[in-house]
């Protein structure tokens, strides 16, 4: 039974619940709701709670540990050279997998039947053209040994799904009947309903944390294996990036801070006086009409995607900064500069800025504006004396969350500014961010052990502090903001 | 046409500060006053009371036009200060509310220091020359206020972090720092303790030497306490004007009389 099959059972089972607690509940009262210390419905949640979760709960885990339990019976087929190496272990379990799935194929088309194949011999058989013509392709022949392994592999899963649809149905049923049997008109359904809402929400959150947690530490281990290899110091304060896949790699990190830092910096340049200068015009002068078309369509620059961004940096910010500026002024003759992405990007967060700023400025109460204005201030004065001091928190944590963004941002530096890891301090000149760096250190052929390739990790854990350190100002400072008036 | 004879005896009385003639204010469709006239004495206390709803601080945010800031909110009919209709064209309102200053029901301190707070006024407006000046008037507005005391150990700690009642008088102090000739106070002591509202009603009666003083509140004591002139509004109307004692001792329209003995509210 597949597993698809069993949750629509098990769904079946929780709406049937859901009907027959309720009636019952009704039953049990007498036809008369008041009598029960809830409203029937949460009876009738409660049967279907009981009927869906525990079943559902169990074939979760089943769906994780049973391929472990298969592997290891079916792992005692294979040559004990091959079980003793971890590696190779891994490598001969993937083929069982795959020609196990192969088998499934053929037998579904047509081309095997189940008598077949347990008559099938490796050494008889050219098995490998046999799964080719169904469309199964293998790396190589099929040993005996991972023949048998397969065959042994299929039987066990086909018995273990029947145990699963077996146990997790029991469980159902189980369950079902075992709240239907608690419903009584002093039983307190309503309570433990909202206790497993708050089960699946505090869930819901544990699972957003739990996957940071995966990916700091997928990092974090990664990272440790660069540095067991490269030292950190000269990671952390080498002043050249320039990584040779034959070895004897300098990959001095400063280069490509620098070039993040110069980038954002101007992106910020950008971004903070236009952004913040909008939503002024948005929140404070602009009329109802007015606002209710600027603010949109200011919001629809924020939903282009950065590659479109970047041909435009690569297209027409770029040859225009050389040609006008750069050139002139000889200031270097390249079309990708750190101005260019820096432009670009500053331009991208215009609408994030100013969509946050707006609302920050919102937020300030009228009661301040009007005893600004009930003194005889004019409208700038509120705004540059009172109402901007008081967004000033918010708007602080707007620009970091706009820098992080900046800081993380790949395409439209590949597009805009290169990817030639330099040290300078002409705008106008090529450079790149780490954040490029990590995708040119991991695409095309990677080996996962070269300090090369594994320096993209501490690339990556390095970005991921700094934006986190950003991020948890902005939340902090927002957050003492929000205190203010509350 | 009763309202018209004691309007012109008022006038009578004392020279009148602001008039207002046929005042009518909407909100959209919805009319929250109409066809109010009344002035406003010069160097004294009115009072505007009447039951919640009733248009006491819509009337009252005209006189300074307050009211600009709603958008929803017109306008019609005469108001003069001094003789000029300060809904003319010509008049910018922003230079009006520095002479007619503002006390908001709830204190809103801005997010500064308290010496910013009140030395806000004096800087925009540019009145006074040097720091020592500023220091003088930022004191003595908060003397007036009876702030002073409790505050002149921390003049640069935020104003948002005094209680309620203090952050009031800090408005108090900070509407009075820009010496206007003419203060509006909608209900100033309503988050007051007697004794801070104590200070607050002599602070009005000595503020009277110099301004004209309008004040909302919804205590007859209050009105009775610090007022000269009293005006009931009920539902947008301006029922019945006169001398505080008057009102409250023989009022003539029965509405007047049922709510000052607490009939209708
Ligand atoms: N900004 C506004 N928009 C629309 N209607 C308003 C607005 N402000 C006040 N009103 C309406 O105008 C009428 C008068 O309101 P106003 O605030 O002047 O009453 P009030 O006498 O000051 O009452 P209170 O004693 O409760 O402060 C009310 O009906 C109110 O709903
Ligand atoms: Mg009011």
């Amino acid at each position: 039974m597949t597993v698809l099959l069993l949750l629509t059972i098990l769904a079946v089972l929780a709406a049937a619940g859901y009907v027959l607690g309720r009636r019952r509940a009704l039953a049990v009262a007498g036809g008369d709701p008041k009598q029960l210390h809830s409203l029937p419905g949460f009876y009738g949640w409660h049967t279907a709670i009981l009927a869906f979760v525990p079943g559902f709960l169990v074939l979760l885990l089943w769906l994780v540990i049973q391929p472990l339990v298969i592997e290891r019976g079916v792992a005692a087929h294979l040559p004990e050279s091959v079980q003793a190496d971890p590696a190779a272990r891994q490598l001969a379990l993937a083929d069982v997998r795959r020609v196990a799935s192969g088998l499934d194929v053929a037998l579904s088309q047509g081309a095997l039947t189940e008598g077949a194949i347990a008559a099938l011999d490796a050494s008889a058989t050219d098995l490998r053209a046999k799964l080719g013509e169904v469309g199964v392709a293998l790396g190589a022949a099929v040993s005996p040994e991972v023949l048998a392994a397969a065959k042994d592999y299929r039987e066990a899963t086909a018995r273990a799904a029947t145990l699963r649809a077996v146990v997790i149905i029991a469980l159902a049923l189980g369950g079902l009947a075992w709240a239907l049997k608690r419903i009584a008109p002093d039983f307190w359904a309503r309570n433990r309903v909202e206790k497993v809402v708050l089960w699946l929400l505090m869930l819901a959150s544990l699972i957003a944390i739990l996957t940071t947690i995966g990916i700091i530490w997928s990092m974090l281990s990664e990272s440790i294996n660069f540095f067991r290899q490269y030292p950190i110091g000269d990671f952390f304060f080498g002043l050249t990036w320039s990584p040779k896949f034959g070895g004897g790699s300098e990959l001095g990190f400063i280069p490509l801070f620098w070039g993040t830092i110069y980038i954002t910096v101007i992106a910020l340049l950008v971004a903070v006086p236009l952004g913040l200068f909008a939503a002024i015009y948005l929140a404070e002068y602009a009329s109802k009409r007015t606002r209710s078309w600027i603010k949109p369509m200011i919001e629809v620059i924020a939903g282009i995607p950065t590659v479109v961004y970047g041909l435009f940096a690569l297209i027409t910010v770029g040859p225009f900064l050389r040609d006008v500026f750069a050139q002139p002024f000889g200031l270097g003759s390249s079309g990708s500069s750190v101005m260019t992405a820096g432009v670009v990007i500053g331009i991208l967060n215009i609408p994030f800025i100013s969509s946050l700023s707006d609302d920050i400025i919102n937020a300030v109460p009228q009661s301040l504006r009007d005893g600004s204005f009930g003194i005889g201030a004019t409208r700038s004065e509120t705004i540059r004396q009172v109402v901007l001091p008081a967004a000033l928190p918010g708007i602080a944590g707007a620009i970091l969350m706009g820098a992080s963004r900046a800081i993380g941002e790949t395409m439209i530096v590949v597009m805009g500014a290169g990817a030639a890891a330099k040290l300078s301090l002409n705008p106008f000149e090529a450079m790149t961010t780490m954040t490029v760096k990590i995708v040119g250190q991991l695409t095309g052929d990677t080996d996962f052990h070269s300090p090369e390739t594994l320096v993209a990790f501490a690339l990556g854990m390095t970005l991921f502090v700094i934006t986190l350190c950003l991020n948890v100002l902005a939340v902090w400072i927002v957050r003492k903001y929000r205190e203010q008036y509350e | 046409m009763n309202d018209m004879r004691t309007v012109e005896r008022a006038v009578d009385n004392t020279e009148a500060r602001i008039t207002a003639r046929d005042v009518q204010v909407w909100y959209g469709e919805a009319q929250a006053i109409r066809d109010v006239n009344i002035d406003i004495p010069d160097k004294a206390v009115t009072a505007f009371i009447g039951p919640s709803g009733c248009g006491k601080s819509t009337f009252l945010r005209t006189l300074n036009r307050m009211n600009d800031t709603i958008p929803i909110c017109r306008v019609l009919g005469t108001i003069e200060l001094e003789g000029e209709n300060i809904y003319d064209k010509r008049v910018d309102p922003v230079q009006l509310r520095a002479k007619v200053g503002m006390v908001f029901q709830k204190p809103n301190p801005f997010p500064k220091s308290i010496y910013d707070n009140v030395a806000y006024g004096p800087r925009i407006h540019g009145l006074t020359r040097n720091r020592a000046e500023l220091d003088e008037v930022v004191e003595q507005s908060l003397r007036k206020a009876a702030l002073w005391n409790e505050v002149k150990d921390r003049l640069h700690a935020p104003g948002t972090g005094l209680s309620g009642g203090q952050q009031q008088r800090l408005c108090i102090a900070r509407a009075v720092a820009t010496s206007p000739e003419v203060l509006l106070m909608d209900e100033p002591c309503s988050a007051l303790d007697p004794i801070a509202t104590a200070q607050v009603e002599e602070l009005i009666d000595e503020l009277r030497s110099n301004f004209s003083v309008v004040i909302v509140t919804h205590s007859m004591q209050q009105a009775a306490r610090v007022s000269q002139k009293t005006a009931f509004f009920h539902l947008g109307n301006l029922v019945e004007q006169g001398d505080t004692s008057q009102i409250f001792t023989n009022p003539k329209d029965p509405r007047t009389e049922a709510y000052i003995t607490g009939r209708i509210g």
